[in-house]
């Protein structure tokens, strides 16, 4: 047990970890039609994001203990989620505003600009 | 006897790299609920699945040192942007809108795309040494005050000696650039989901919702209903 999980923890698993989701996420602005499921998408590229900026960040992970980004790391990932729940707010008005114009949220269906 | 096994189970409690389980235990959780929200068709259910994935990295935030990052992303993530989420699935949960679906050819190329997208980002993970050696363990200084002090522009963790124009600034500017923004974006998202009033739709509405009278559009939209009562 203590082989099995020793040293699993480090700068590369999170990487890894970060990976996953940011691929997901970009799955999931590509392949949903709801624009709700793309809002999450987006959501889910973010974390992904903001779990490297920690990763690098962090002088827990750090081999030396210190890492060199250092503080700014987390200031960066602070800086990202204050921008996520910004972008949702005015995502979320742009989608209840389409679903009240047009009775859809489908994505497919918004194409009052195609030439 | 009875001590002999506490003993026993107590140090094998300790043997236990309990940082590492739980890594795995979040890493776990965040990746699965992260690939379900892309495999699952029900936007509801895609909902929940966010949750527990930012949930996890939440878990996964406060793993890596970072406590105040990851109590902000628990508040404003988990507690804000997701609470906005699920309120907008609500409003917008249709029978015929609740599990829209995509052709199977679309889901296949974007996996394929995804899958090596995915390897390249793996293969660039452990690329470098020094990111695969595991941390020395070194529970660093609460970091909520450094933060906040980052935030007016006063770098605390940098030393003292430094010089100053070596030294990294501080987060003044962004920081107040990012209020000013979320200001707008407030007021933005305000006005473009204010009550409207009832709104004379145009001619090519109303041709178009006659036209499609397909069996997956034919609940009445609620704006063509309210303008077919106002003529």
């Amino acid at each position: 047990m203590m082989l099995a999980l020793l040293g699993v923890a480090s700068v590369s698993h999170y990487l890894v970890v970060g990976a996953i989701m940011f691929c997901c996420g970009v799955v999931c602005m590509a392949v949903k039609r709801n624009a709700l499921g793309v809002l999450m998408g987006i959501e889910l590229v973010l974390n992904g994001a903001n779990l490297n900026f920690v990763a690098f960040g962090s002088n827990y992970l750090a081999a030396d203990g210190r890492s060199p980004l250092g503080l700014d790391g987390e200031v960066m990932a602070l800086f990202v989620i204050l921008l996520a729940a910004a972008e949702a707010a005015v995502a979320l008005a742009i989608t209840l505003n389409f679903y009240n114009n047009h009775a859809t949220v489908d994505v497919d269906r918004a194409d009052d600009l195609h030439g | 006897m009875n001590q002999d096994a506490f003993d026993i189970s107590l140090s094998l409690f300790a043997l236990i790299d309990w940082h590492g389980f739980f890594f795995l235990l979040f890493a776990a959780i965040a990746c699965i609920a992260a690939l379900m929200v892309v495999l699952t068709d029900n936007v509801v259910r895609m909902a929940l699945h966010l949750i527990l994935s930012l949930g996890a990295t939440a878990g996964l935030f406060f793993l890596a040192g970072a406590e105040f990052i990851g109590a902000m992303q628990l508040m404003i993530y988990v507690g804000g942007t997701l609470v906005l989420l699920v309120f907008g699935v609500m409003l917008t949960a249709q029978t015929q809108l609740v599990a829209l679906r995509t052709p199977a050819s679309d889901r296949v190329l974007a996996g394929i795309l995804a899958a090596a997208l995915l390897a390249v980002l793996v293969q660039a993970a452990f690329s470098i040494e020094s990111w695969q050696k595991s941390g020395q363990g070194i529970v660093s200084a609460p970091t909520a005050t450094p933060l906040g002090m980052a935030l007016v522009g006063v770098r605390v963790d940098q030393s003292a000696e430094a010089n100053l124009l070596d030294a990294k600034g501080g987060y003044l500017l962004p920081f107040e650039i990012v209020s000013v923004h979320l200001l707008v974006v407030l007021i933005g998202a305000a006005y473009l989901a204010r009550a409207k009033r009832r709104r004379v739709p145009r001619p090519v509405d109303l041709m178009a919702s006659v036209d499609s009278v397909e069996p997956n559009s034919s609940v009445d939209s609620p704006s063509t209903v309210l303008s077919g009562g106002s003529e």
